[in-house]
């Protein structure tokens, strides 16, 4: 296959997964690397570092909307961040010594994962319980609702935090910006309005990737052939698909598809994994 | 903070932007150039010495296509650095320690990380 095939399939298939990745929600880096290893069988470490340097892309470019409308809790985000990065230096470093096939498979699991986390019903609880670490912090916020702000208290700092470095492993590891498992820790365990989870894990992802993403870079895992049209193709897809989400306000049917894709595809990296086709 | 939200969502919008328009840019140049030749990517080897961080700047002069790719995508993976940088001299007039030091914080491990990748 000649460059210019491997960069147009490339581009097609990013922006495809960027497109469906905004409308959903579920973040596009989930196809990139099943697309780059079982479809065009490209080495799985160019596959991970394509792969996060497009979730930097994406979490950046929403975050910048979401920050302006003021729903992202900054100082939660930040805070959180010590755990990530810390937990995402970690995880670059191992990643070096787990061999291809064991990422293969750890991608496939998070993968199954994610999309049933994703797909749960959301609602959006609000808790009013003062905690101490939470108060020391300066953690707790509120959020803007039509023309009123409600405020809400954090839960569990130390629990979460510490998960939190659990969840920059797994991005440090296999290059996603594990926006579903940082989600399900603020609202699960933290108790912190689902607007707000989404949005504050968005605002983390990008700074979380850049501390994996500073080694990736010196160990040669980013390749310039490769990110190129991956990150432009998520980038103008994850655009089309916020101008259409905008239209259509319901894309549960979407979603369950998209779901299901990514379901099939964590299946197929799995057996790959483990038949070592990776 | 309300100016600050303002700030930093137009610094990563402008960050993400300016990133893709340079790789956009230099994968025009890169496929002109090696478009024809086979892709190679199914075993690693690591990338190509004009694209290592060290050597991008100066290969951009030469107009590299590829080193222009990695001068924006390495321009994409310090947006979010960027974003720590500006909340920290926010939290610095707002005369928050305590955040100023958590911002720092972070700040200090992706350098940390940074340079222990040199290392290793």
């Amino acid at each position: 296959m000649t460059i210019l095939i491997f960069t147009l399939i490339l581009f097609l298939g990013a922006y495809a997964a960027g497109f469906l990745g905004s409308l959903t929600g579920l973040g596009g880096g989930f196809v990139i690397i099943p697309l780059l290893t079982i479809l065009l069988h490209v080495d799985i470490h160019y596959a991970v570092g394509a792969s996060l340097v497009s979730a930097i892309a994406t979490s950046s470019g929403s975050a910048a909307a979401y920050v302006k409308e003021g729903i992202t809790n900054m100082r939660l985000g930040i805070f959180l961040e010590i755990a990530t990065t810390i937990g995402a230096f970690i995880g670059a470093l191992v990643a070096v010594y787990i061999s291809a096939h064991y990422i293969a498979l750890l991608f496939g699991f998070i993968l199954i994962a994610s999309s049933i986390i994703s797909l749960r019903k959301k609602e959006n609880h609000i808790n009013t319980k003062k905690s101490y670490l939470a108060d020391k912090l300066k953690l707790d916020g509120e959020y803007p609702d039509g023309d009123t702000h409600i405020p809400y208290k954090i839960a569990n700092v130390g629990g979460g935090f510490f998960l939190m470095m659990l969840a920059g492993m797994v991005s440090g590891i296999i290059g996603i910006g594990s926006g579903a498992l940082k989600v399900v820790v603020m609202d699960g365990l933290m108790r912190i309005p689902f607007k707000v989870s989404t949005t504050t894990s968005n605002f983390m992802i990008g700074v979380t990737a850049a501390a994996s993403a500073v080694i990736y870079l010196q160990r040669g895992y980013i390749d310039p052939g490769v990110c190129m049209p991956v990150v432009i193709g998520v980038v103008l897809g994850a655009i089309t698909g916020s101008k259409i989400l905008v239209k259509t306000q319901s894309s549960n049917l979407l979603k369950w598809l998209f779901a299901g894709i990514i379901f099939l595809l964590a299946v197929q990296m799995i057996y790959r994994g483990l038949s070592g086709q990776i | 903070m309300d100016r600050l939200q303002v700030i930093i969502g137009n610094l990563l919008r402008i960050g993400v932007y300016a990133s893709i328009s340079i790789a956009a840019l230099g994968g025009i140049i890169f496929l002109l150039h090696h478009g024809n030749q086979q892709a190679a990517y199914t075993a690693f080897k690591g990338i190509p010495d004009y694209a290592q961080p060290a050597h991008v700047f100066g290969n951009i002069l030469h107009l590299k296509g590829g080193a222009i790719i990695q001068a924006g995508i390495m321009l994409l993976i310090a947006t979010p650095v960027f974003r720590l940088i500006f909340s920290a001299v926010g939290f610095v007039i707002e005369k928050d320690h305590l955040y100023t030091f958590i911002t720092l914080l972070v700040l200090g491990i992706i350098t940390f990380s940074m340079l222990s990748g040199y290392a290793g």
